[in-house]
This record gives C-alpha cells, structure tokens and sequence, in this order.
C-alpha cells in the first residue's frame, strides 16, 4: 500500500505535436444506444442516469500500445494456418484501413478479431446450438497496421447463428473486431458484416444503429480485384476512429 | 470532420475466444512490491453479477507518466504497461487486475488531477462501452481538488471511490440501479 501522494512533486504534462489535444466527441444521437428495448439483454444492462461530460485530460488522449504484446507470431493474422488441418469453409481474405475521421491512417496499431466457424459455431464453453464444432479453427486473430493504417487477416467466412433474443432469431454472419487506436477515447469494440445478408431486417443488434448510412459502415465490401484466383474471395473494411475535435481540457473546465 | 466514425456493436457473449489473455489482467507484473489488486464486481439493474464483462483500465503511474506511445510525462515505471484486461467468464462476475497506484498529474498550473484511472466496461447487452474511473477512498485531499470529480453530483461521487483492502482496492460497479455507478461521455 503506498501512502497518499498528495504532497508528491508532479512532471508538467506538455503536449506532443503529433498527437490530438482533444478528440472529436460524437453526440448522444450519433453513436449506438446502450438502452435499445429490442435487444433483451439491453434491459437491465444500460445506465439510467445521464452520463456526466468529462473534459478530455491527458488520460483520456494517451493510450497502451498493446502491440508487441499481443502479436506473437506471422500467423496471427491467418485463422486457417492455426491447427494440423485447413478449417472446413469458404476461405476469404479481410484487409482494410484504420483511419481516423479525419482521414489520417493510424499506424501500428492493434487490432483483434474473433469469429463463429463455417456453422456459425464459436469455440467457446456457452455456446451449445447444435452445428459442428471445427477441430481445425480457433476463431481468434490479431494483426498490427501498417504504415498506411492497413491490416489483414485470412479466415474463413463465419456462418449466422441463431440466439435466444426472440422466437427464430438468427445473428447475421459477423466478425466481431476491436481497435485500440492510440488514445483511450478512441477505443472501439464492433462486428463487421457481409454485403447483402439476408438476415439484416431482422437482428437488433445490426438495427440498434438507427441510421441507415451508418449501418452501411459496419458492411464489408466484396471486392472481385483482391480475390485471388484458386484461393480466396476478398473482402475489405475501412474503420473510422474518433479524430482531432472537441474542446481541450482547460477552455472546457 | 471529414468521416464518420465506425458504429460500435456488443462485445457479445463470446469475447473470451479473442480477447483475454494470461498477463491481460496485470499492467505490472504481480510480484513488483508497489503492485496493488484492483478487485470487484460489476452488477445488473437486478442486481445480479455480471459474469460475462470485460473490464479495461488505463492510467498513469505512481509519478503521473503514461507508458503510451508518446510517453507523456516522460519514460514510465519500466515494465509497467498502463492498461490492464480482465474478461474471463468466472461465474460469480468478479473481477481482479494488478496494476500500480496512479500519481497525481498536474495538467497545467493550478490544475491537478487526483490519482485516478480510467475504466472501460463491456458486456453482452451493452451496445457500446462505457466509461468511468476508478479515485482513491485515502485520497480525500486531492480528490477534493479533482476537477472531474467537482462535476459529478455530491451525492453519487462515492460510487466513483475504491475502498482501500488490505492488498490493494475494492471497486463495485453497478450498470443500473439505486446505486448506479457513474458514468462519463468523454
Ligand atoms: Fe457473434
């Protein structure tokens, strides 16, 4: 236990140039609400109250740089390369750009993916619908950005799942991604869907995002000139972090 | 502004496929000798544990330096990482994450932020996180001073308080209810 610090000497915080004093903070009507009724599980997970405006400091505008960490290997990225056998399902390539919103690539970024198999089937203990579960696939991948924000996985397209929200309700196929960015406030936790699946009228976790452009940014798209002939399908993705914006700290105490 | 961002979704009930991992929960190692264990619980609107949540903090180290990509405030603590993840499916919903007790930061003349550290929860259910921070109950003088804390009502100030234990801190978190924690939009 270590005595209270009040009295201790503090390093004057002085901004770096490259990075953000302040970061853009989208309104309450533009992000995806905690308290959305279709979703069931919503119900007593969301807070009542208002959230409290917090000024931006330097806690909210650092963040970890996880990479090194957690990228071990040259297979990280490629979910088929994980076990003895190639994983049973259509075999794709995913690549796509960490951005900000003002378009600026972040680099050497951090980011994880996980994922259902062919079936729709996660290797993981709760999951107990009955379709196959794959001796060969994981599910789990991570990859840092390049030096143009690019990352890129190979996997095999997951299948939908159906789930207890509501009588037949199936989740359209996804693959849930999360980014660190280079600042706590950009963090993001989301799931990337497929162009044109059928099952997008019908899950609420897809509609809780009211707008319809907005959707749109969570769709991957097809994209015929990456495939590569005799091997895999591609698919891209571009993901938006919050950006410079907002009110520094001290204009907002 | 020139795009939009990319809409957060749940993190679902499945995360622990991809997201833990064993020195996830420690942003320095547990034998340092100034290590401190940051536990809880994260509760419903029920008031029921949540079992499935994944639980993130970020923060600076005991001399207010941030091991981020910049190192503001200069290099920190060797060894200490700044962010600690917790997101196993225990059961009883407890959670457990060592870290070092934050310094107090000085952000500008006559401005001085407490010892604090920031939280991220997720959990299937939540469509998007939510933030809120982890003071300090021996810090009452600097708390007092805290101009995050100045913001939030008196009366919901305590829920944003660990409670110092005999190793480290206790820091419940309730989503919903008489108790709500608070929560920030940053
Ligand atoms: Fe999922």
């Amino acid at each position: 236990m270590s005595e209270p610090s009040t009295e201790k000497a503090h390093a004057v915080y002085k901004p770096v140039t490259d990075t953000p004093d302040c970061y853009l903070r989208p309104g309450e009507d533009e992000q995806t609400p905690l308290d959305y009724p279709p979703y069931k599980s919503s119900r007593l997970r969301h807070p009542k109250q208002p959230l409290v405006f917090m000024p931006q400091t330097i806690t909210e505008i650092t963040g970890p740089q996880l990479g090194r960490e957690r990228v071990l290997g040259e297979l990280d990225n490629d979910l088929t390369r994980q076990h003895p056998g190639e994983p049973i399902g259509q075999r794709i390539t995913l690549t796509g750009r960490v951005l900000d919103t003002e378009g600026k690539p972040l680099r050497g970024t951090l980011v994880e993916i996980w994922q259902a198999n062919a079936a729709g089937r996660y290797r993981h203990r709760w999951d107990r619908w009955p379709a196959p579960l794959d001796p060969n696939f994981t599910g789990a991948g991570r990859a840092i950005t390049d030096d143009d924000g690019r990352y890129s996985f190979t996997t095999i397209k997951p299948g939908p799942y159906p789930w207890g929200n509501h009588y037949n309700a199936w989740r359209p196929a996804h693959i849930h991604f999360s980014l660190l960015g280079r600042a706590f406030v950009q963090r993001l936790v989301t799931q990337m869907y497929f162009p044109d699946d059928p099952l997008f009228p019908y899950d609420p976790v897809f509609n809780s995002v009211r707008d319809e452009r907005a959707r749109q940014r969570m769709v991957s798209r097809f994209a015929m000139s990456a495939s590569e002939p005799d091997w895999a399908l591609a698919f891209e993705w571009d993901i938006y972090l919050r950006g410079p914006g907002a009110t520094p700290f001290e204009e907002a105490l | 502004m020139i795009y939009a961002t990319t809409p957060s979704q749940t993190v679902g009930p499945y995360f622990a496929i991809g997201l833990p991992w064993p020195e996830g929960p420690h942003a320095i190692a547990p034998e340092h000798p100034d290590a401190i264990r940051i536990t809880g619980t994260a509760y419903d609107g029920a008031g029921d544990p949540i079992a499935d949540t994944l639980l993130e903090i970020w923060g600076a180290d005991p001399d207010g330096r941030y091991a981020d990509l910049w190192e503001h405030g200069g290099p920190a603590t060797p060894g200490f990482r700044g962010f600690a993840r917790f997101g196993e499916e225990g059961g009883d919903g407890r959670f457990e994450l060592i870290t070092l007790k934050p310094g107090p930061v000085r952000v500008s003349e006559g401005i001085v932020l407490a010892p604090h550290l920031d939280v991220t929860l997720f959990a299937r259910g939540m469509l998007r996180h939510v933030v809120t921070r982890i003071y300090f109950g021996d810090e009452a003088q600097a708390n007092a001073a805290d101009p995050i804390l100045a913001r939030v009502p008196a009366e919901r100030r305590e829920t944003l308080i660990a409670q110092p234990t005999e190793n480290g801190y206790r820091f419940d978190i309730h989503v919903q209810g008489p108790a709500e924690t608070v929560f920030f939009a940053v």
